[in-house]
């Protein structure tokens, strides 16, 4: 019973990764270009919900529509405004402004907000779910499921909206996608702008897990890249189940043997699928 | 021809001689009339920031407060980043713009970084807070350390522990220790292992967890924790860390006889008090104390308290305090900003009039001070209060603690 409560974190943990990482996949798998500044887009995100509750009073849950907003336009205006100019270059120039947006985003917050781990104070901050012999915590639990509503509402817009359905013919086929007159600049816009929305829904969910400050970006940034390679870049469902992985990973692996050992053993994992099977559990040889 | 000595060329002579033996003095005065040049090294910025600028609010309250009492010097501030790499290259910046004297730097792995530019620059250095034993084992000559090492807190705070259960009458059989895993927990684990036997402490460590102190989530280590079913949480902790576990346990429901650290930061800061509110209290840290009985710890706190209100003079602000304190003492004695000079007058340290519990200031050969016995330091409504040895408490201590949903 133990073990299932373990796995239980692990799982609500690795929703609110899974969305985190989604993001990622998402671009990747329109744009084709890796996104090296998501981990300071999710604190961008963070921070945002944090000067919300501060200075509204309003739950991060609650401020997520309006966080999630302000980061699709940031994504949209970055990408039509600058990355777009970079698609069609080489890679190592994409790796070196993002490497640069990453780094102007850190050091601006770092100046706006400076060093410290803020919180955001939860009435509920230290309530549990008693179900039997299982102990849920219920801000994991709130995280979990606006990770998994957040999942639901972007296959929604991709599968029911013309939008999303022009988004995937581009991914599926640019040239056709040209051919047939879509705009794919507007369309490329706006998929960078849900993929900072997904991760800047993931900050407000992520703030009620852990403390802001500007040093944690990159730590997120290494962790959504394991689970795109692991689930698979481009795939969806697999930055779900890649998340869902390294949740459950790191539960059971910091229970079992060392809580010293958990990114070790992530990364273990990530080493094992490359060898078997490189392109990710759920991507495309 | 035998040269002999006119009344003028004696006259002369006797004045150059009589210069010669005076000057030193008014040399001496104008070099202690000069002030010293006080390099300050503390974590300001970095994981260990909180506590890092907590110290730096003692660096403060000692620029106003030390030159009353007729201590010349001049601070330079110098922020390591909490990383040993920029503790080292910020030293030596600050020898290069002139530092005579260095101070800092709280985290044991920086100040190894510091204390080796020290000896390596012949530049004297004063450790404000940094246990690791290993640091003044050296044979160094330039680093003086007025802070326990984790053997010594280890001792003194694992002591406290028979006392606090014979004051309460409760006896507990088994501990979990958990631990963050940087320099200071490493050797602070070392210590309580190799103690353990030796001060015959009732209890059994019966599990050891280690944390990294960077973690923002502690939720499988508590969880292992409490899957222990010990008596008593031990705990080695920092500050972000032990907010993050304290939460944990009040969210897992893990309910031990108590939380105690046989010396660590953590538990008595502000930012934990201030976050947790009524979870941070009847939480126990054995760990060197200010003396409340002492004019000058009196003197400090209030000054401490007007100049921050809101914040808790605790023992990081004493002994940062106590650190500057030290390097000025050693200027006035010496009269002279040299290192050589300075390093003769730390030698020579006995500060009767200082602000935390225990004996005069002074070092042994090896550049320690072993005057520095632990308080047993209980949170009690909203401040951490002495409750042992009973001759220093404030209050009676309260052991077992009561649960987290019977908190007020």
């Amino acid at each position: 019973m133990l073990y299932l409560n373990i796995i239980i974190a692990g799982l609500l943990t690795g929703a609110v990764y899974g969305l985190m990482a989604l993001g990622l996949s998402v671009i990747f798998g329109v744009i084709r270009i890796v996104n090296f500044a998501h981990g300071e887009m999710m604190v961008v995100g963070m921070y945002a919900a944090y000067l919300i509750a501060v200075n509204t009073g309003l739950d991060p849950v609650a401020a997520l529509p309006l966080v999630t907003a302000g980061l699709f336009l940031l994504g949209y205006a970055l990408q039509r405004g600058l990355i777009n100019r970079y698609i069609a270059r080489p890679e190592h120039e994409q790796f070196l402004l993002l490497l640069a947006i990453a780094t102007i985003i850190t050091a601006s917050l770092l100046m706006g907000f400076g060093p410290d781990a803020r919180s955001v104070p939860l009435d509920y901050a230290y309530d549990s779910f008693q179900l039997g012999p299982l102990l849920l915590d219920k801000v994991r639990v709130l995280a979990a499921v606006g990770a998994v509503l957040g999942v639901v509402a972007l296959w929604g817009f991709f599968r029911l909206t013309r939008t999303g359905k022009a988004i995937r013919a581009c991914a599926d086929n640019q040239v056709g996608a040209q051919v047939v007159g879509l705009d794919i600049k507007r369309l490329y816009a706006v998929t960078f702008g849900l993929g900072a929305a997904c991760v800047g829904a993931a900050g407000c969910l992520m703030l009620l897990l852990i403390d802001v400050q500007p040093y944690i970006a990159t730590d997120y940034t290494l962790l959504a890249f394991i689970i795109v390679i692991l689930g698979g870049l481009g795939s969806m469902p697999g930055a779900l189940l890649g998340g869902a992985l390294v949740g459950v990973t790191e539960a059971l692996s910091g229970f079992a043997v060392d809580p010293s050992l958990k990114s070790a053993f992530s990364f273990a994992l990530l080493i094992l699928v490359l060898l078997v099977r490189p392109q990710g559990l759920l991507g495309r040889a | 021809m035998k040269h002999r000595l006119n009344r003028r060329q004696f006259g002369l002579g006797v004045a150059a001689t009589g210069a010669i033996v005076v000057a030193p003095g008014p040399i001496r005065a104008v070099q202690a009339a000069t002030p010293i040049k006080i390099g300050s090294l503390l974590p300001r910025s970095g994981y260990e920031a909180l506590i890092g600028q907590g110290c730096q609010r003692s660096v403060e309250v000692a620029k106003k407060l030390l030159p009353d009492m007729g201590y010349a010097f001049e601070i330079i501030d110098a922020d390591t980043e909490s990383k040993p790499e920029v503790a080292r290259t910020q030293a030596e910046k600050l020898i290069r713009e002139g530092a005579n004297i260095l101070v800092g730097a709280f985290d044991s792995g920086q100040t190894f970084a510091i204390a080796q530019v020290a000896e390596q620059n012949g530049v004297p250095f004063v450790i404000n807070i940094g246990s690791d034993p290993a640091i003044t084992e050296q044979g160094y000559k330039f680093v003086f350390r007025n802070f326990p090492t984790s053997i010594m807190l280890g001792t003194n705070g694992l002591s406290r522990f028979n006392d606090l259960f014979k004051a309460t009458g409760a006896t507990p059989k088994t501990a979990v220790l958990m631990h963050v895993n940087d320099t200071f927990g490493q050797s602070m684990l070392k210590g309580i292992n190799a103690l353990m036997p030796k001060l015959n402490l009732p209890f059994e460590i019966v599990e050891t967890i280690a944390y990294d102190p960077q973690a923002k989530d502690l939720s499988i280590e508590v969880a292992k924790a409490k899957a222990a079913k010990a008596d008593i949480h031990m705990v080695v902790t920092r500050l972000n860390d032990a907010i993050l576990m304290t939460r944990e346990m009040v969210k897992q429901r893990y309910e031990p006889m108590g939380v105690i650290s046989p010396g660590s930061p953590g538990m008595y800061q502000t930012q934990f008090l201030k976050v947790l509110g009524k979870y941070a209290e009847y939480a126990i840290t054995n760990v060197p104390w200010l003396d409340p009985r002492q004019q000058f710890a009196q003197t400090f706190e209030a000054a401490f308290k007007k100049a921050y209100p809101d914040e808790i003079c605790d023992i990081d602000a004493g002994f940062t305090f106590e650190g500057i304190l030290i390097c000025a003492d050693a200027h006035k004695r010496a009269g002279s900003t040299k290192a050589e000079a300075l390093v003769e007058a730390l030698k020579a340290t006995n500060i009767k009039d200082r602000v935390m519990l225990g004996g005069a200031i002074a070092f042994n050969e090896k550049g320690q001070n072993v005057n520095l016995p632990s308080a047993g330091v209980q949170n009690r409504n909203g401040k951490p209060t002495v409750v042992l040895p009973a001759e220093n408490a404030e209050l009676k201590p309260v052991f077992p603690v009561p649960g987290w949903s019977r908190r007020g």
